[in-house]
């Protein structure tokens, strides 16, 4: 069983956390933590503000109350894209990818923060735009390359078969070089032959570019192979955490799945019109 | 006649200058702007004061210098009305923009209409005619020029990833907010340089001449011509100026030509909703016609 090393500081940092919109509490009183190198898993029956915390963790909404402390600074508040910069880059549960732009030019939107030229050096094109966006392109190439996505560079990301694409999505993310990565369901759509592909990618990019992985992921079997912790969220409230034999067994969370009273309330519910909320 | 023809070129260099500094902002970045008019008339404006109330005497002296000078200025004050205009405009999207930017646009034409420096309601006489065709496509050439290279640079990537997707351009670290300010004021920019040559060509301002349907039909120039690609908006300028006078060749169409104009754009539109350079990319019967063209690096009908 492996517990979170509780003598390190955690990379990011979670607690309160609470938002609401309107009457509706979407997450309430969250405490998460995130370790250097850990692949922490986050579930939840569907509504149950997973998403609503990623869109919290990084910037797209602001919390009503609460604290994220990522790599040792608070980033309640932040813009989306200061967070990007503070080192949390993620994914995203409908596919988001530039699609009228090539693969090549997805990742070198994320290269952006790396350029060595100013606007003038571009827009006269002076020597150095010309060495600098062959650094640039250089760099996204190999990023690629680490992912077998070299040889659809020049395609449209709109042409891509959709396994290409979340993996064009992770590549992007990628390229931002950040510490932690946050996947919003990437399995979703996936076949199980292409599910078992991906969790052998995800555990490799994990190596590959030292990063902590913070995973929302709706198909268990998946999330019970390769996360260490898992949360469980329902109706925003975190109901569980543990490793994934303890998320196993716990009453809470089968309950959060299949519904309080077990099977005969299941049936019943499934008699009645499938209201069931799993 | 020459000096017909020479008058329908400079409009159409004019016409270029306002379509792709357009496209700018429509076209790359995804904002849609009905205010183009605005910044054009501060253009025009401002460096028809620069060389008439201002310096008349230097400019008399040396026109191509005072043109030059007087379309900095105007590319100065248009960028700062684009800014101003901009930062609490683009807090708005979709149609709200568009209507935002609509009533930006006309609030400048009516500040116009009623500041008396600039001749109000009775408009501004006595410019000096200093634009040249050789000036036209110097403005032009440059504005191509120097737009093609920001959309083909990092910044360009930026400014076009928010017109794919808002959320996710955040998600990668692009200040969208930024962009799509920077963005907003170069489109301004160049539409006042557009304003300067403008001025400096119809030796006579009124703010009439920058009503909402100029918006429009820059408009038209880039959804005509295919959104987001350079050579579209060329395109789409070249049709939208020569069309109708073309179509005055025939003397009865002559007296519906504006009636037959809007059909024929109906028609394209219809035909060709990707714009005409939206053609090129479909394999349609026409892209055996223009198969050579097509085999130009770049030239494609795919947003660039």
């Amino acid at each position: 069983m492996s517990t979170p090393p509780k003598d390190k500081k955690p990379l990011l940092s979670v607690r309160d956390l609470t938002i609401r919109f309107g009457g509706l509490v979407a997450v309430n009183n969250l405490k998460l933590d995130v370790f250097d190198g850990e692949l922490v898993g986050l579930i939840g029956p569907n509504g149950a503000g997973k998403t609503t915390c990623f869109n919290m963790l990084t910037g797209v909404y602001s919390p009503t109350s609460g604290q994220i402390v990522f790599a040792g600074r608070s980033i309640v508040g932040l813009g989306p894209h200061k967070i990007s910069a503070a080192g949390a880059a993620r994914t995203f549960q409908n596919i988001r990818l530039f699609k009228e732009m090539t693969v090549l030019e997805n990742i070198m939107v994320s290269l952006h923060a790396r350029r060595n030229y100013n606007l003038a050096t571009a827009l006269l094109r002076l020597p150095r735009f010309f060495s600098q966006e062959k650094v640039l392109r250089s760099e996204a190439l190999n990023i690629l390359g680490n992912l077998g996505l070299e040889a659809r560079a020049e395609t449209y990301a709109k042409n891509l078969p959709y396994g290409d694409q979340r993996k064009v999505e992770i590549a992007r993310a990628l390229a931002t070089k950040p510490k932690l990565l946050l996947l919003d369901e990437p399995a979703a759509g996936m076949n199980p032959i292409e599910t078992a592909q991906l969790s052998g990618f995800i555990q490799e990019i994990r190596k590959k570019f030292s990063l902590s992985v913070l995973l929302i992921e709706h198909d268990m079997s998946l999330v019970m192979k390769i996360c260490e912790r898992i949360y469980v969220l329902d109706y925003g409230e975190l109901i569980a955490e543990g490793t994934p034999s303890q998320i196993k067994s716990n009453k809470r969370v089968i309950e959060a799945y299949l519904g309080g009273g077990g099977l005969e309330k299941l049936s019943q519910e499934k008699n009645t019109a499938g209201g069931a909320h799993a | 006649m020459i000096e017909y023809f020479g008058q329908i070129f400079v409009l159409f260099g004019i016409n270029v200058i306002l379509a792709s500094s357009l496209n700018v902002i429509n076209g790359y970045c995804g904002l849609f702007s009905l205010g183009h008019a605005g910044f054009f008339a501060v253009g025009a404006y401002s460096s028809a004061a620069f060389t008439t109330l201002i310096a008349p005497e230097w400019t008399a002296q040396s026109p191509h210098l005072a043109l030059l000078v007087s379309s900095l200025i105007a590319m100065g004050t248009a960028g700062i009305a684009g800014l101003a205009v901009g930062i609490p405009c683009l807090r708005l999207t979709g149609d709200y923009l568009a209507i935002a930017t609509v009533g930006f646009g006309e609030i400048i034409r009516i500040v116009f209409l009623n500041m008396d420096v600039v001749g109000a309601s009775r408009g501004m006489p006595g410019i000096p005619r200093l634009t040249t065709i050789p000036w036209v496509i110097v403005g032009a050439a440059f504005t191509l020029i120097i737009l093609n290279n920001l959309i083909k640079s990092s910044f360009g990537r930026c400014i076009k990833s928010i017109r794919e997707d808002e959320i996710a351009a955040q998600a990668m670290g692009v200040n969208v907010r930024f962009y799509k300010t920077f963005s907003f004021v170069v489109g301004s920019l160049f539409a006042g340089l557009a304003g300067s040559l403008f001025a400096h060509n119809q030796e006579f301002l009124h703010p009439s001449n920058f009503v909402f349907m100029i918006s429009v039909s820059v408009l038209l120039m880039i959804v005509l011509g295919g959104l987001g690609s350079q050579k579209g908006a060329v395109l789409g300028a070249f049709i939208v100026t020569l069309l109708p006078e073309l179509l005055r060749l025939n003397e009865f169409v002559s007296q519906i030509r504006m009636l037959v104009f809007g059909l024929i754009m109906i028609l394209v539109m219809l035909v060709f909703p990707e714009g005409l350079l939206g053609l090129l990319k479909k394999g349609s019967l026409k892209n055996k016609f223009f198969k050579k063209a097509k085999n130009e690096p770049g030239f494609s009908g795919a947003p660039l």
